[in-house]
């Protein structure tokens, strides 16, 4: 950053255009007004648009796309329901509930060693962990196929939780280890000090005063899980065992026309992060900003 | 000896993780480097010694080419969207706003950012059908009849369709990451400046651009990185179709390894990527390091 900051804009206030100055501001912030409200609805029409088709048939989705459903055809609903939508459901929330909790408990574990245990080579390890970070999965895609078949879970949704846990210790370390880094060291070494051992106190101790950052890295591991597709799409090929992302997409070619049923699919399956976004927004951003800052 | 012993005990905190990423995230990519120098595939389970074969199968395939220009097509909208765009629109949702009315429009424009990929290009897909879509009905509604298409199935307008999509989805996600890089600045900064006769757009110039730097350097490695890395939205939307015209490097991969079953190009295809994305965030990381050294 240079210098400038403050001294080198000392422009000399203009009066001129101070004077009818509020004519221009408040065009300027009729405008803006309406550039905010135009985003708005570019962001909110599609996804009620996506709503309000699940409840029409296809006649009245072809004759009138911006109206209102005439009526409530919650059998649409249940018709994505049984053709798969319920099998994608319980998968993907398997896979998300058990990678939140290995996820989670692993790193957490991995930043209190890295933030408070004396280790040898301590600093290559951080570098090896966050190095993790700038590796994509498309890029592991055709070893990785080799190495689960070999392993036996290929096709399993074993191989989505080790995936999903793995390709995000490296996110959810340094998250947990930005949290940690500014917790006083009295905290845990009086307990030390009392005779607890390491794991005691991380079990007792840390743990519940990481909570919040916790349930920040939950929710952002959520929202990965929920919404991960390359690995679900190549190492998961028996139907029974797609999730969401990639048995959508399989409901597309099933469904063929049935417009209708296909929107109340991605109703459903967009639903629960929406909903969770709007309870947690606040330890979502959190996670995220945490996550960027450091 | 002792505390050595210690030491090395204390591994016990980082072994689980380094061992999962050892073997579920190195391994992986050491391993694709040296298979992409083997022509192999599902049948002929013994890999054959090639060189660079699959490397010169990619430089004189044409779809390669087209695949990386797609990616940095992406890149460039993405940077212009996602980094530009959203960060006037952050600046602007904290100059101008009202801070109640401000929370409520960042939770909206972030909710694109939590439905997932594949919601989001099928619902797009539906957006841009030629029968029922809403964008040529919009289009028809205020008299562009002529620059109605069939969005996903023509060769010239898909990949664009799809890029389109991906700004819907990621705009308000940027625009949060730099209202809380803005929210970090002092205000004294802003006080100063406008003492100094500064309106807001010279505000916006001389304090928030050069104060969000650090975030707008992170930024744009993870919206360069993530164009070429894209692979969710153009399998959804297009597979690639029509006639490969909006491939992109990861669905070219996809497709080698998966479909076509040429493992060993598939890799090769695969280290690109890797060298160009992780080439780029190391770029990256040397600028920005010595741009604070010469503060």
């Amino acid at each position: 950053m240079t210098s400038s900051t403050t001294s080198p804009m000392a422009v000399a206030p203009n009066r001129a255009t101070r004077a009818d100055g509020w004519i221009g501001r408040t065009v300027v912030q009729v405008l803006i007004g309406i550039g905010l409200l135009a985003l708005v609805l570019a962001v909110v029409y599609p996804l009620l648009w996506m709503v309000f088709s699940s409840f029409k048939n296809n006649s009245e989705l072809f004759a009138n796309p911006w109206s209102l459903p005439g009526e409530m055809r919650w059998g649409n609903f249940e018709r994505a329901w049984n053709a798969g939508v319920v099998r994608f459901f319980v998968n993907s929330t398997l896979v998300t509930a058990g990678s939140i909790v290995t996820t989670t408990l692993i790193s957490a574990w991995a930043a209190y060693g890295l933030v408070r245990v004396k280790v040898p080579f301590s600093n290559a390890i951080t570098g090896i962990l966050l190095g993790g970070l700038m590796v994509a999965p498309t890029v592991a895609l055709v070893p990785l196929f080799g190495l689960l078949q070999r392993l036996h879970i290929y096709d399993s949704l074993w191989a989505l939780l080790v995936l999903y846990t793995a390709f995000r210790i490296p996110f959810t370390t340094f998250l947990i280890r930005a949290y940690l880094i500014d917790m006083p060291r009295e905290m845990d070494e009086a307990a030390y000090v009392d005779g607890a051992t390491r794991t005691q106190i991380f079990w007792r101790l840390v743990l519940p005063v990481c909570r919040p950052i916790l349930v920040s890295a939950a929710l952002l591991q959520a929202l990965f899980a929920w919404n991960e597709f390359a690995f679900a799409l190549v190492f998961i090929s028996d139907s029974d065992r797609k999730t969401l992302p990639v048995g959508l997409m399989d409901m597309q070619s099933r469904l063929l026309t049935e417009w209708p049923v296909q929107f109340a699919g991605l109703t459903m399956a967009a639903l629960p992060m929406i909903v969770l976004f709007l309870i947690g927004q606040r330890q979502f951003l959190r996670g995220l900003t945490e996550g960027m800052g450091k | 000896m002792a505390s050595r012993m210690t030491r090395i005990r204390g591994l016990i905190w980082l072994l689980p993780a380094l061992v999962l990423l050892g073997v579920f995230v190195y391994y992986p990519i050491v391993e694709n480097v040296r298979l992409s120098f083997y022509s192999w595939n599902a049948f002929s389970p013994k890999p054959v010694f090639v060189g660079f074969d699959n490397y010169a199968t990619a430089a004189s395939d044409p779809i390669f080419w087209r695949s990386l220009r797609n990616n940095i097509a992406y890149a460039v909208v993405s940077l212009v969207f996602q980094v530009g765009c959203s960060l006037c629109l952050a600046a602007v949702l904290e100059e101008f706003v009202h801070q109640r009315l401000r929370g409520i429009l960042r939770v909206i424009y972030f909710i694109p950012a939590v439905i997932s990929i594949t919601v989001a290009g099928i619902l797009f897909s539906f957006i841009y059908n030629p029968q029922f879509g809403l964008l040529n009905r919009l289009l028809g509604a205020v008299g562009l009849e002529q620059w109605q298409h069939s969005w996903l199935g023509e060769r010239s307008t898909a990949i664009w369709s799809i890029i389109g999509m991906s700004q819907w989805q990621s705009i308000g996600y940027t625009a949060v990451l730099f209202v809380v890089a803005i929210q970090r600045i002092p205000r004294e900064l802003y006080e100063a400046a406008r003492v100094d006769g500064a309106g807001a757009v010279r505000q916006f110039f001389s304090v928030t651009i050069p104060m969000v730097r650090e975030m707008t350097t992170l930024l744009i490695i993870l919206t360069v990185a993530g164009a070429f890395l894209v692979f969710n939205e153009v399998m959804v939307m297009t597979a690639g179709g029509p006639s490969d015209s909006s491939q992109v490097l990861g669905t070219w991969l996809y497709r080698n390894a998966f479909l076509a079953d040429d493992m060993g190009y598939a890799s090769a295809i695969a280290t690109v990527i890797f060298v160009l994305t992780f080439g780029f965030a190391i770029l990256q990381i040397m600028i920005g390091r010595r741009r604070r050294v010469e503060m």
